[in-house]
C-alpha cells in the first residue's frame, strides 16, 4: 500500500478548545482514498473530537477540513457525504435492525425497490439477514456492532468514519471483527478512518495510522514505518514494547555511562545531545561465541522469567541502564538455553536494529 | 449477592400494607356497597341486586360519563400540546438552566389547589380582570362571559396538571441516549424529521403516562367543575358526590364510582403495555 492514491480528506492546522481543555492542537493530515486509516492514541487523546469535526458535530476553533478538496465548513452533518459509527452504536431501538439500515436511504427518499434491494444487500453483506427484524435490544453485542456498521455503509459515504468499533466486543470476537472489517472495506471500497485505544488493533487493520497524544500528532505512517521507526519516545513505547537506554549521542551511536551503542544518529541530532537509543525485545540475542562487528553487547543478569508459550521474555539486569531490559526468545532458544534467575549471559543486538531519538 | 425473600418482604411490606389499608379495602367496600340498595330513609338496605349497574348505564347517567370523558379528553389533549414543546425546549436547555427550568414548571404547586381555583374566578368573571383588561384597551361591548362553561373547565384542569406532563415527558426525553439526535443527523435527517421519525416515537411512553393522567385526574375531578363550571357543567366527579353528600345513595354512588375506577384501570393498562412496546421490548 505505498502507492500513492488521491487525497480525499485533508485536515489542515485543526485546533479545537472546550474552554480550558485544549482536546485537538495544531494537526494536519491527509487520508487518501480507499485506504484504512487508523487513528491511535491513549484515552482522551483527542480522537473522537477529530472525528466529530470531520463528521460536523463540532466546530474546528482553528485550521479547515477539505474533502476532495473543498472546505467543508459550511455544510451540516446531514449533508456531508461523511458517515459516522458511533461509539455507543447509537441504534434506535424503536425500529427493528431493517429499520435502522433503512433509515438512511428513506432520509434521501430514494424510491422503495431501490432502497429495500439496497438494504437486502447489505444485510447479506454483513450477514444480518437473519435478524432483519429483530429490535436492538434483541440482537448480541456482535450484531450490534454490525447494524451500526450496515447503517453508516449503505449511505456510500465518501468516507466512514468508526469510532471505537469495535471495543464493545470481546477479546475473541474482536480479533475476528478485525479481519471482518478490513474484507469489508476491501470489498465495498469505501475509505474508512478508525479511531481507535488499541494499538495492536491499529497494527492489524490499518493501511497507514496516525498516532495522538495530548491533541499532538506524533507520527503518522504505515504500521510498519511507525513500528519499525518511531519518531519519538512516546510513539516507541505506546506502539509495542521498547527497551531504552539514555545518555548522549556520539559519532555513529550514543554514550550510555562509559559504553558507546552503535546505532544510526538522525541527522537532526547533533553530537552530544541527550538521547536515547532503543531496541526492541524481540531484535535481541543471547550471545553465542563470537559477534559480527556492527553488534552491541552487554552483560547482564537474568532477574526474571516469563513464559508466554508462543514465546518467553526475560528481564535482564544491566550496568548501564537502570530498567531491567526485556529480551523476547522463541521457545526453541529458551529450550537450548534452559535460562535461569540469576543466571549470567550476554545480550546482543545489531547496529541496525538500534533506534535513535531525543529523550 | 441476592436479596432474600424476606429482604423482599420487609422491603415491600409497608408499602403494600398502605396500599392494602388504603386502596385495596376501601375499593372492595365500595365493591360490595353498589350491589345494595339506598333504604327508603337514606340508610342501605342490604338486599344483592344489579340495579345500579342498569341504572349507572341509563342514557342519563351515561351522557354524564361521556361528557366527562370529552372534556377529560380534551384537557389532556390540550395539557400534552402545551407540555410537550415546553419539556422538549427544557430538556435542550443547556444543563445548568434546566433544574431552574423544572422548578419554574411546578411552582405553581406551592399555593394551594383551591386557592388556585378560585384565582381563576378572579380572572374570569364578568367583573374580572380579563374583561377589565379588555376594556382598557378600548372594548366596548357587553362583558364577556368566560366562566362557567365547559371552556372553563377545561382551562382550570389543563392549568392544573400541565406541570406533570411536562415532568412526564422531560423525563422520558432526557432518558434517551443523546447520540440517537447525532446518529440522525448523520444520517442525513432534518431536525424535523429527526423529531418525527426518532424522538417523538421513543417518547410515547412519555406522552402516554402524561396523557393518562390527565385524563384519570380529570374525569373524576369534582372540584374544577364545580367551582369553573358553576352548577352547568356536571362531571362524574360531582354527580358522584351528589350521590354521597345529598341524595344519599350511596349504593348508587358506589356503582357509579366503580365504573369509574374500571375505566382509569383499562386506561392505566394500556399505557403500561405502550411503554412496554416503545421500551424495545417484544418482537415485530
Ligand atoms: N464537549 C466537551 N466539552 C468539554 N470537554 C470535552 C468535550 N468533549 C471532549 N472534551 C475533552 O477533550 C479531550 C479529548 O476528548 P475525546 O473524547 O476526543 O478523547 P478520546 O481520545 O476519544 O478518548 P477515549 O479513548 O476515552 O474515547 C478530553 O480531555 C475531554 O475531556
Ligand atoms: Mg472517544
Amino acid at each position: 500500500m505505498t502507492r500513492e492514491a488521491a487525497t480525499v480528506l485533508e485536515i489542515r492546522n485543526v485546533s479545537k478548545s472546550f474552554e480550558a481543555v485544549q482536546a485537538v492542537r495544531d494537526v494536519s493530515l491527509s487520508i487518501r482514498e480507499n485506504e484504512f486509516f487508523a487513528l491511535l492514541g491513549p484515552s482522551g487523546c483527542g480522537k473522537t473530537t477529530l472525528l466529530r469535526m470531520l463528521a460536523g458535530f463540532e466546530k474546528p476553533s482553528r485550521g479547515e477540513i477539505l474533502l476532495d478538496g473543498k472546505d467543508i465548513s459550511p455544510i451540516p452533518p446531514n449533508r456531508r457525504p461523511l458517515n459516522l459509527m458511533f461509539q455507543s452504536y447509537a441504534l434506535f431501538s424503536h425500529m427493528t435492525v431493517r429499520g435502522n439500515i433503512s433509515y438512511g436511504l428513506e432520509m434521501e427518499n430514494l424510491p422503495k425497490g431501490e432502497i429495500q434491494a439496497r438494504v437486502n444487500d447489505i444485510l447479506e453483506t454483513t450477514r444480518l439477514t437473519e435478524a432483519a427484524n429483530r429490535r436492538p435490544a434483541q440482537l448480541s453485542g456482535g450484531q450490534r456492532q454490525r447494524v451500526a456498521l450496515a447503517r453508516a455503509l449503505i449511505k456510500r459515504p465518501r468516507v466512514l468514519l468508526l469510532d471505537e468499533p469495535l471495543a464493545a466486543l470481546d477479546k475473541k470476537l474482536r480479533e475476528s471483527m478485525q479481519l471482518e472489517l478490513k474484507r469489508l472495506q476491501n470489498e465495498v471500497g469505501v475509505t474508512f478512518v478508525v479511531v481507535t485505544h488499541d494499538q495492536e488493533e491499529a497494527l492489524v487493520m490499518a493501511d497507514r495510522m496516525a498516532v495522538l497524544k495530548d491533541g499532538v500528532l506524533m507520527q503518522v505512517g504505515s504500521p510498519h514505518q511507525v513500528y519499525e521507526h518511531p519518531n519519538n519516545k512516546f510513539v516507541a513505547q505506546f506502539i509495542g514494547v521498547m527497551n531504552f537506554f539514555d545518555g548522549e549521542t556520539v559519532d555513529g551511536g550514543v554514550k550510555v555511562k562509559d559504553e558507546v551503542l552503535l546505532g544510526a544518529v538522525p541527522p537532526e541530532l547533533g553530537r552530544g545531545q541527550a538521547a536515547a537509543i532503543a531496541v526492541r525485545p524481540e531484535r535481541l540475542e543471547i550471545a553465542n561465541g563470537a559477534m559480527p562487528a556492527d553488534h552491541n553487547r552487554l552483560s547482564g543478569q537474568v532477574v526474571e522469567i516469563a513464559y508466554h508459550g508462543l514465546d518467553v521474555t526475560l528481564s535482564v539486569r544491566t550496568p548501564i541502564s537502570e530498567q531491567a531490559i526485556l529480551v523476547r526468545v522463541s521457545a526453541n532458544a529458551s529450550d537450548r538455553f534452559k535460562f535461569a534467575a540469576g543466571q549470567n549471559l550476554d545480550i546482543v543486538w545489531s547496529a541496525t536494529h538500534s533506534r535513535i531519538m531525543a529523550s | 449477592m441476592q436479596t432474600s425473600r424476606l429482604q423482599t418482604a420487609v422491603l415491600i411490606g409497608p408499602g403494600l400494607g398502605w396500599l392494602a389499608l388504603l386502596m385495596v379495602v376501601p375499593c372492595g367496600l365500595v365493591f360490595v356497597l353498589s350491589f345494595f340498595e339506598r333504604g327508603v330513609y337514606g340508610g342501605i338496605d342490604y338486599v344483592f341486586n344489579f340495579g345500579n349497574f342498569a341504572r349507572a348505564i341509563d342514557p342519563l347517567y351515561l351522557n354524564i360519563f361521556f361528557k366527562s370523558a370529552r372534556i377529560a379528553g380534551l384537557a389532556a389533549l390540550i395539557a400534552l400540546l402545551i407540555a410537550y414543546p415546553a419539556a422538549y425546549a427544557i430538556s435542550r436547555a443547556p444543563r445548568r438552566h434546566q433544574t431552574p427550568l423544572l422548578f419554574l414548571a411546578i411552582l405553581p404547586f406551592w399555593s394551594n389547589y383551591l386557592i388556585r381555583t378560585y384565582a381563576w374566578i378572579v380572572l374570569l368573571n364578568r367583573e374580572g380582570f380579563l374583561n377589565q383588561g379588555f376594556e382598557l384597551l378600548g372594548y366596548q361591548g357587553e362583558p364577556i362571559n368566560m366562566l362557567y362553561n365547559d371552556g372553563a373547565v377545561v382551562l382550570g384542569l389543563v392549568y392544573n396538571y400541565v406541570p406533570f406532563v411536562i415532568l412526564a415527558i422531560y423525563s422520558s426525553i432526557t432518558r434517551l441516549d443523546p447520540e440517537i439526535w447525532e446518529a440522525s443527523q448523520d444520517l442525513g435527517a432534518t431536525r424535523f424529521r429527526t423529531f418525527y421519525r426518532v424522538i417523538l416515537p421513543q417518547t410515547v411512553p412519555g406522552i402516554a403516562a402524561g396523557l393518562v393522567f390527565v385524563f384519570v385526574l380529570s374525569i373524576g375531578n369534582f372540584i374544577t367543575p364545580d367551582l369553573l363550571g358553576g352548577g352547568r357543567v356536571q362531571m362524574v366527579g360531582n354527580l358522584i358526590y351528589d350521590q354521597f353528600l345529598t341524595a344519599r345513595d350511596w349504593p348508587f354512588g358506589a356503582a357509579l364510582s366503580f365504573v369509574l375506577i374500571g375505566i382509569m384501570m383499562v386506561l392505566l393498562f394500556l399505557q403500561a403495555v405502550l411503554a412496554n412496546r416503545a421500551q424495545g421490548g417484544g418482537r415485530g
